[in-house]
């Protein structure tokens, strides 16, 4: 473990956290193109979260600690989890803490909490919020799991940086018929931990149809804040366990120097204003779902991410 | 000082089985002043809480790599049948377990038994200290004839425990299925040691690992002992009993009984798979597998749905026993193909689950009872918002609850990972169509884990959080220290493990030294574990923590210095609605209510719906297993119509019995002669 790694350590954290509302800005710009609204500024996020955290927080009367607990053990899980992800560098001292098995518990630690802050005050939709983001989550969860086990089962490990370096290393690009699977199921899965259109959508203000917005509702200033930045990482989060998991190219390796690093984040900034575009148009294109469908798309990615696994395991033998 | 002198040089074993004999000694003691509370549980509880300590530590001990299996006859048994006893590692590992969270039970259940509750406290200390002697007996046991003894004296002390309130009929009903389930899985059991001694007709332990059993009498043998350790351990479709009882009984029995009681007869059935019986053929791990994945899911589903507190916990039983058979499943079947090195990291992964259960299920059926003292409530529906009013408990139980849902970083994550990175090397197995089935099984666990982070947040939701449901809740009251030491001693296990989870494989290789020879690869430090090899997977509990504390802290600081702490309390919003009344929030029938839809074949769903004009609505549902009404109901009909059918036989008449002995006697001459 040398200087440098630490430093990209600490650095590749502290550009999760900076750049994540910028990539959920980004989304809802293309999203207002793409449906001929007038788009918001790009560094909305930003003055959301000062406006937030600028404002005194109001608390149900009732509000238990665990209310107010929660929207820093969530910021602290994804924040966590955004540490162990290569995104930019395989060179990641804290990689070895936790593995993509561990990357999944946080997300689902970040989960339990919120849904129990959200059953804290014990309104009508916090708890019908909790119900429904546990529903989408013991769904998603194991389809992530299943993506997951599609690259250890090729690459022999549950470590991240070393399913990169497996890719990087390989001699020109070789399809994987499992991975084609384990991608469409991903991508169904970020679509729904997300809180995206087939499943929730982000922009909405009918309380019946909400998930994810219908638990943070009693949520005020600093705490709403840190949920959404929380929310934002999470989806900087899942869109950077893609590119590992898919389109690795452009990550440093071990051996890069400094400039190498730049050049990373190049990479990555370029990644993700593709994946934000991109996400942008599956959200216009489709229709949300209905809450009971909900179960049937996830059920069908947790079968794709299944069949994956068995494709890969067929054409090995 | 010759007695400090004495206990310096006695065996561990020897201490052992003098502790047994101090736990009975407690019980006995009991009887003294049966209805002083002050006596039975401010001294003899406590007391039994030292002794179980001090089991742990001698389990402990047997689990150092430089101890040396000790054994010894007693002069106790029948003439020509003395009891033998043993420790070895695996028995360690299993008194270690008793032991530690034994004494956890012990000080919740000092604060916890009351008068005036069904059986007086005296003869409830009697049988409590008996039941937890009798769990240590098995696990020394080294013949089938002790084993068979203690095992069923642990089955009645348990069915008397469970009885405690024997005033209410259904309580009788729930103890009298346990008491049939227990015999019929301790009938296998006989059987199962009928075959096991290979003509030899020795009991001991030491001849049935010496005899050699045709393949087809190992496998009769293996099938009657998952049959009867499965119904002690609740495996489907042998469980039954288990959400009748577990309810039934007072909550430190519920623990012991979940806690403890299940993990020994996983202890069992390690013994006779893979010390007996030297492990076997692949389909026997197979069959293992399959039917602990079956159990797994069976249960996390069911507990989904349930609506009764003990139930639910009950339910979430039956799932980790699944879990911990189809760690011991894989474990035989890697054996079979002479993968030691992968059979030693799933029988790991069963061992610290077994340990892990052991902690948080107990940690949260204890809970449960802190919540049944103060309210009197164990439907979900009557209960929520305790967290303000028992916030001891409350925290406590929250850390039983994030450890069973599997999150990082306590304990119940820690053996979920083991057994998926188990479930990962196994398509290096040689064979075509295993190496390619069992990788799925990694999907059920998983979906197994993520159900049961469900069934914890509805469980701990519907009880700490939210608005009271019943007026009477505003009055309950927290734990007593008593209470809240054990549940914080429990608590604490949860945490440990999880953040020093080599700590805790370290004891475990022990175990799969004696058992298979090898162990897993050590981690570099006590909070850091990599099994397989560091590079392949590693996980450090410990850096997690550290890794997140270190951020929330760091957040909160700045939040605070850049900005403000202020907070201003008001009414909650609520989208705009005025008024916010307890019976707005979803209630345990409805958060199960995604499982019941999607899962509803699994279930036997009654339902009453009012039609649009009725004068009183009522809405009623009743969520049924389906094999009491499709296996034991249908069994026990045929049981009753033949016992109505041999009843012929009984006239009530002296002359005939008398011709029925001499025509017994007549068959039988002619058999002799």
């Amino acid at each position: 473990m040398n200087a440098l790694a630490l430093v990209s350590q600490l650095g590749g954290v502290v550009l999760a956290v900076a750049l994540a509302p910028l990539l959920a800005g980004w989304v809802a710009q293309c999203r207002a193109w793409l449906q001929n609204r007038s788009a918001p500024p790009l560094l909305l996020p930003y003055r959301t979260l000062r406006k937030l955290f600028r404002k005194d927080a109001a608390l149900a009367t009732q509000a238990s600690p665990l209310f107010r607990t929660a929207p820093y053990a969530v910021f602290g899980a994804m924040v966590t989890a955004a540490a162990i992800i290569p995104s930019v560098t395989t060179d990641l001292p804290l990689a070895r803490v936790a593995d993509a098995i561990a990357l999944v518990g946080l997300f689902a630690t970040a989960r339990v909490f919120i849904a129990l802050a959200a059953m804290d005050i014990g309104t009508v939709f916090g708890s019908m919020g909790a119900r429904r983001e546990m529903m989408i989550g013991f769904l998603a969860e194991p389809a992530l799991l299943m993506v997951l086990f599609n690259a250890f089962l090729m690459f022999g490990s549950t470590a991240l940086p070393t399913i990169v370096k497996g890719t990087l290393d390989a001699d020109g690009l070789t399809l994987h018929p499992s991975l084609a699977f384990a991608g469409v199921a991903f991508v169904m899965v970020l679509l729904a931990e997300n809180a995206r259109i087939p499943i929730d959508n982000p922009g909405t203000h009918l309380e019946v149809t909400m998930i994810h917005e219908s638990m943070v509702l009693e949520y005020s200033a600093r705490h709403l804040a840190l949920i959404e930045w929380a929310s934002w990482l999470k989806l900087f989060n899942y869109a950077c366990i893609g590119f590992t998991l898919f389109v690795p190219w452009g990550i440093a390796p071990h051996t890069a120097g400094p400039l190498g690093l730049l050049l990373a984040i190049v990479w990555l900034l370029a990644k993700l204003a593709v994946a934000g575009a991109v996400l942008a148009v599956i959200e216009t294109v489709s229709a949300k779902l209905r809450i009971f469908r909900a179960p049937e798309f996830l059920s069908m990615a947790f079968l794709l991410a299944v069949l994956g696994l068995l494709v890969h395991l067929l054409l090995q033998s | 000082m010759a007695a400090v002198n004495a206990l310096a040089t006695a065996t561990p074993l020897a201490v052992l089985l003098e502790l047994v004999a101090a736990w009975l000694l407690v019980g006995v003691l009991g009887l003294a002043r049966p209805h002083r509370i002050a006596w039975v549980a401010r001294l003899l509880f406590p007391l039994g809480a030292l002794v179980a300590l001090a089991v742990a530590g001698m389990g402990a001990l047997a689990l150092s790599a430089d101890f040396a299996m000790q054994s010894a006859v007693l002069p106790l048994g029948l003439p020509d049948l003395p009891f033998h006893v043993r420790l070895d590692a695996l028995s360690g590992f299993f008194l270690l377990l008793l032991g530690s969270v034994g004494a956890g039970i012990s000080i919740f259940a000092a604060g916890y038994f009351r008068q005036g509750e069904g059986t007086a406290p005296g003869l409830l200390c009697l049988q409590y200290h008996v039941f937890l002697a009798s769990m240590a007996m098995v696990i020394l046991a080294d013949d089938a004839y002790l084993f068979m003894v203690a095992w069923e004296t642990m089955a009645l002390s348990s069915y008397f425990l469970v009885t405690t309130q024997h005033r209410l009929p259904e309580i009788r009903r729930a103890g009298f299925l346990y008491l049939l389930m227990a015999h019929v899985g301790a009938l296998a059991l006989l059987l199962c040691f009928g075959v096991l001694h290979g003509g030899s007709w020795l009991m001991t332990f030491d001849s049935m690992r010496a005899a050699t059993l045709s393949p087809a009498w190992a496998a009769a043998a293996f099938l009657l002992a998952l049959f009867g350790f499965g119904a002690k351990a609740g495996l489907v479709p042998l469980h039954v009993w288990l959400p009748e009882a577990h309810p039934a009984a007072p909550s430190p029995v519920s623990a012991m009984m979940s806690g403890l009681m299940l993990k020994v007869a996983v202890y069992g059935m390690l013994r006779i798979s893979f010390d007996l019986l030297h492990a076997g053929p692949w389909w026997w791990g197979m069959l293992t597998l399959a039917v602990g994945l079956v159990t797994a899911l069976f249960g996390a589903v069911f507990a989904a749905v349930q609506t009764d507190m003990k139930r639910l916990l009950a339910y979430s039983s039956i799932e980790n026993i699944g879990l911990i058979f189809a760690a011991l499943g894989l474990a035989l079947l890697c054996y079979a193909f002479n993968m030691r090195p992968l059979a030693a990291l799933a029988l790991t992964a069963a061992l610290l689950h077994a340990l892990n259960h052991a902690l948080f299920k107990s940690l949260l059926f204890l809970a449960t009872g802190s919540v049944l003292h103060a309210t009197n409530e164990r439907s979900l529906g009557k209960l929520g918002g305790l967290i303000r009013r028992m916030p001891w408990v409350a925290t406590l139980a929250l850390v039983g609850t994030l450890s069973l849902a599997g999150l990082p970083p306590l304990n119940g994550f820690v053996s979920e990972w083991l057994l998926l990175q188990a479930f990962l090397s196994t398509p290096s197995i040689p064979h075509a169509f295993i190496n390619m089935i069992v990788p799925l099984g990694a999907a059920v666990v998983a979906l197994t884990a993520a159900l049961a982070g469900y069934v914890m947040v509805k469980f701990y939701g519907v009880i700490f959080l939210g608005q009271p449901r019943e007026p009477s809740l505003m009055q309950a009251h927290d734990a007593g220290w008593l209470e809240r030491v054990g549940l914080a001693w429990l608590a604490l296990g949860c945490i440990l493990i999880g953040v020093f989870p080599q700590a805790a494989l370290d004891a475990i290789a022990g175990v799969t030294q004696t058992l298979l020879g090898t162990v897993i690869q050590r981690g570099p430090a006590p909070w850091w574990i990599a099994p397989v090899a560091q590079a392949q997977a590693s996980y450090s509990g410990l850096w997690l923590l550290l890794g997140m504390a270190g951020v929330i802290a760091v957040m909160f600081v700045l939040v605070r210095r850049m900005y403000h702490g202020r907070v201003r309390r008001v009414s909650p919003w609520n989208c705009g609605y005025p008024e916010l009344t307890p019976r707005m929030q979803d209630t345990a029938e409805g958060f199960g209510q995604p499982i019941r839809h999607m899962f509803g074949p699994f279930f036997r769903i009654e339902r009453e719906v009012p039609s649009p004009d009725d004068q009183l609505p009522r809405y009623r549902i009743q969520i049924d297993d389906r094999f009491w009404h499709g296996l034991y109901l249908p069994l026990a009909r045929i049981v009753g119509w033949l016992a109505d059918a041999l009843s012929v036989l009984q006239r009530g008449r002296l002359a005939i019995y008398l011709l029925y002995s001499f025509l017994t006697l007549i068959v039988l001459l002619v058999f002799v002669l």
